[in-house]
């Protein structure tokens, strides 16, 4: 999650003045990287252990991620998991954007605090409280209208993304000239074209920082998945911890392994994307 | 007309035609105790093929009035007229005013091609017209070598010229620039005066300028509309606001000038005669929409006033307190009898020691149409 969050901070504002020269800065520096990066080490070293134990090192191979891409427990988890963060992550961003331009592209309006703090709400209230009401609403749902389907869970992961995929998007506009759309309604543009051919370009990075947040946030939920999924719904996380529940073989660190690798490499293609349209 | 302000006809090389006309514009912004009068019954007549400057201090609406001539806002109470027309109900895409802001506001993510071809392509013009168009604006601003460069690669100058260009691409009847020079050093503003200068007069567009900086009003303008408070003091050619400035707050604002007090002995309308504190007698020309009785305050140039020795021709008497030698002139800062400050200017005309030596008590004379009466 640390690079999720750092990949916020960098579509705020960058702070203008330097810590680096305070004394301590460094060694500050290593002992969180070490904090956050140590306990990474032994997850993917025993990802490519022979054994079956996660204490023992028994030689290098490749079995746990074969045994990984061959279950189809697994195959299944992490369609699902794509599939619900692809569309809980775009819906979700969709609306954070207009979210973000009806807070900011509007002269101030009363209840505009009050809206800011309701958009923002997830981030506020406990994650398992929003589940144990989830679960408790969809039941009676389910009840009701019998349907069993994946739509709970979009709609559930949808939520909670908002926030999100809202607050880089926000930081973005707020950023940005407002004489750049003035200029453009200047030079003939109607709002519409102003938007397609001025506002949209120059927030895509925003778009894309908050698509990609809450794409993320969505893959990595677990308790609020945990309780409105339906029989046969795993996603990834419920998959390996249910698997921790049981037995403990180094399958888990694999699939962890990928993760860690998948959301890296999505930052580093977001740090290019961004540094490209710049 | 805004209450009192003089208009002139003459001065400016334009057709006549009027391009743009306000009548009694206000503008109000917030409401209540905090309510800001941003403009107050501007009445103006911008003509067509004029470079019109608006001219006065910060704060005093300037861009206020600029944004509701492009129709960025909307005036609280008044009229906006394009050649005759009401242009009240349209929105800025569609007035043909183009405006060149204070901070360029260049399109970051295209190239300075692509900006000068912004508005032709919003205007739904075919591709091969815009090619041209463009081309030729840039070899319009001088700019060519730089056309495929992305706008945060190009320096502050050049950013201007941009601007101009892109704002002048669609070819508008009037182009708005507001304080489009301010953020240039000095070398580069004298040399985009003249540039835009020579902009206006080979595109006949109708400018309306914007600056706070008097002397960039004087050397550019047709004529100069002085503001201050959301109100226009004073409208005319550049030599008429100079000369005869109608108000203290114009002739204080543009240039440096003495202001002394007289009193009204006799008016016909036309002229005046005036008796100065020092008792000293002259006529001089009255403006218009003054009620001539009693004190006036009556403005000197500097450089109208002449200083001689004491005697018969001398209007006033005053004590050298301090000379400044400036290059071109001297300036000899006075103390007169009543205590009030007098500054003359002179022309160094060759070198050497200045005219008076400090400390000595010398003649100032002034001719009566060096004497301008202001409206208090
Ligand atoms: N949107 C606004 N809301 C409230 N007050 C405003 C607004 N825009 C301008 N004003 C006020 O109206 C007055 C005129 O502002 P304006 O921007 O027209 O000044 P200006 O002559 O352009 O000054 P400058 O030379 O500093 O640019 C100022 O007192 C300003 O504070
Ligand atoms: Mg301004």
């Amino acid at each position: 999650m640390a690079d999720t969050r750092g990949l916020a901070r960098s579509v705020m504002r960058p702070r203008s003045f330097s810590v680096r020269k305070q004394t301590g800065f460094t060694e500050m520096a290593v002992i969180c990287f070490v904090l956050l990066y140590a306990p990474l080490v032994p997850l993917v070293v025993y990802s490519f252990n022979a054994g079956v134990s996660l204490a023992f090192w028994e030689g290098f191979s490749l079995r746990w991620y074969v045994a990984a891409w061959e279950n189809e427990l697994v195959q299944d988890a992490t369609i699902r998991s794509i599939y619900l963060a692809s569309t809980a992550s775009v819906i979700a961003t969709c609306l954070a954007t207009m979210a973000a331009l009806g807070t900011t592209r509007t002269r101030p309006y009363r209840g505009l605090t009050t809206i800011y703090a309701m958009i923002n709400q997830p981030l506020m209230v406990p994650e398992i409280v929003t589940a144990v009401a989830l679960l408790i609403l969809f039941a009676s749902v389910k009840t009701v209208t019998d349907y069993h389907g994946m739509g709970y869970l979009i709609l559930a992961h949808t939520a909670f993304c908002i926030p999100f995929a809202y607050l880089p998007i926000r930081a973005r506009l707020e950023g940005m000239d407002l004489t750049l759309e003035t200029a453009a309604a200047d030079l003939y543009a109607t709002r519409w074209q102003t938007f397609r051919r001025v506002t949209l370009p120059l927030l895509w990075p925003g778009i894309l920082a908050g698509l990609m947040l809450a794409f993320v946030i969505s893959l990595d939920d677990v308790v609020i998945t945990e309780l409105v999924k339906s029989a046969g719904q795993d996603t990834l996380p419920t998959y390996m911890l249910g698997q921790l529940r049981r037995v403990i073989t180094p399958e888990v660190n694999a699939i962890s392994s990928v993760l860690l690798a998948v959301s890296v490499a999505m930052v580093t293609i977001f740090f290019f994307l961004n540094r490209r349209i710049r | 007309m805004a209450e009192g302000a003089q208009d002139s006809e003459s001065g400016a090389a334009t057709s006549g035609a009027v391009a743009i006309e306000t009548r009694d514009v206000t503008k109000l912004f917030g409401s209540g105790e905090t309510e800001i009068r941003a403009l107050d019954g501007v009445s103006l007549t911008i003509r067509e093929n004029e470079f019109f400057t608006l001219l006065g201090p910060s704060g005093c609406g300037k861009t206020t009035l600029l944004r509701l001539i492009a129709g960025f806002d909307h005036p609280t109470k008044g009229q906006i007229l394009l050649h005759g027309q009401p242009i009240g109900h349209l929105p800025p895409y569609q007035r043909p005013v183009n405006t060149v802001f204070q901070n360029y506001a260049l399109f970051p993510h295209m190239t300075v091609a692509e900006n000068i071809g912004f508005g032709l392509e919003m205007l739904g013009k075919p591709r091969s017209e815009i090619k041209a168009t463009v081309a030729q604006m840039l070899r319009l601003v001088k700019m060519e070598a730089l056309a495929s460069r992305r706008t945060d690669q190009i320096s502050g100058g050049q950013q201007q010229r941009v601007a101009l260009a892109r704002a002048l691409a669609p070819h508008p009847q009037v182009l708005l620039l507001d304080e489009p020079l301010s953020a240039l050093d000095y070398k580069l503003r004298k040399e985009m005066q003249i540039e835009l200068k020579r902009l206006q007069h080979e595109t006949g567009i109708t400018f309306v300028f914007v600056t706070h900086d008097q002397e960039e009003a004087l050397t550019m303008s047709d004529r100069v509309a002085v503001f201050n408070q959301g109100r226009v003091l004073q409208v005319g050619p550049p030599h008429e606001i100079y000369d005869h400035p109608c108000e203290r707050f114009v002739a204080d604002f543009i240039g440096d000038t003495n202001f002394l007090k007289a009193e009204v002995l006799a008016a016909d309308g036309q002229r005046a005669k005036l008796r100065l504190a020092s008792g000293a007698e002259i006529s001089a020309a009255l403006p218009e929409n003054i009620d001539a009785d009693g004190q006036v305050t009556i403005a000197v140039r500097p450089e109208r006033a002449v200083l001689c020795p004491q005697g018969k021709t001398a209007l006033l008497h005053g004590e050298l307190h301090n000379i400044v030698y400036c290059g071109t002139d001297t300036h000899y800062h006075l103390t007169l009898p009543d205590g009030g400050p007098f500054m003359a200017r002179v022309q160094n005309t060759r070198s050497g020691q200045a005219l008076f030596g400090l400390g000595e008590k010398v003649g100032i004379a002034i001719e009566p149409e060096a004497i301008q009466v202001l409206r208090d």
